[in-house]
């Protein structure tokens, strides 16, 4: 994780496209300026970015399933819980699944485990719509393939 | 068995918070119950997995900017529901 450049997922470990499954390494840094006033004294990762962890953990699976045709962005999150204190240096898992594939919209369930204890979890909703422009697409797929996004749900 | 109008009056009144009696077959979702675009992603959730549909959205939405048809063609709620059964006999054909 690159906290302050809001890169939450540093693998995708597995995408399942028939089960509508995600799974993503992520490993919170030892140091980040965040940790400077989150809390001083007391580092831990802001419940704000573990809902960010599974938003985009979720983001990955819903555009990987349509092939990067389209970008998801965060609409809603529901029912957020944070159930454990995250620690710099802590490795987690995030995960999703999509519970929805609707017209110009998604829905999925994030989770993150730290082991096997859970650590959060949300519903969340993406607005699902054509990118805004060529240059966002593109970045997005350099990051897709440094993340690991399995290569056969790329076109081109 | 509920009707049509009466399973997506009731998904609205729910996810709207919107009162059951203010909600009628001639209702404007958009214009007359005030429900804005996040709303409706929650209500289109609903109605998707009721009737085991995905309603076109974003077909529909087009048609309405494009000026091919009246936004009260998709979103008075008569007119919704009539849609939806559409989209469920066609699913079931």
């Amino acid at each position: 994780m690159r906290l302050e450049y809001f890169q939450m997922v540093d693998r995708v470990s597995a995408l399942d496209p028939e089960a509508r499954t995600i799974s993503a390494d992520c490993t919170v840094p030892e140091a980040s300026p965040i940790f400077e006033g989150h809390f001083p004294g007391y580092p831990i990762l802001p419940g704000v970015l573990m809902i960010e962890t599974m938003a985009q953990t979720g983001g990955w699976l819903v555009m990987g399933l349509l092939r990067f045709s389209r970008m998801a962005f965060l609409a809603q999150v529901k029912e957020a819980k944070m159930r454990a204190f995250v620690a710099p240096g802590q490795v987690l898992r995030a995960e999703a699944r999509l519970l929805h594939d609707g017209s110009g919209y998604a829905v999925a369930t994030g989770r993150i485990v730290s082991g096997e204890k859970p650590v959060a979890e949300a519903e969340i909703t993406y607005r699902v719509m054509p990118f805004p422009n060529e240059t966002l697409r593109q970045e997005l797929l350099k990051v897709a393939r440094r993340v690991a996004v399995p290569a056969e749900l790329f076109d081109e | 068995m509920p009707s049509t109008f009466d399973t997506v009056a009731g998904i609205i009144a729910e996810t709207c918070d919107i009162p059951r009696d203010k909600i009628t077959p001639e209702s404007h979702a958009i214009n007359d119950l005030g429900i804005d675009s996040l709303d409706f992603l929650d209500v289109a959730f609903a109605i998707d997995k009721a009737f085991g549909i995905k309603m076109p959205l974003e077909e529909w939405t087009q048609e309405v900017n494009d000026g091919k048809v009246s936004s009260d063609q998709y979103f008075v709620l008569q007119h919704l529901c009539e849609n939806i059964d559409a989209l469920v006999a066609a699913k079931a054909a």
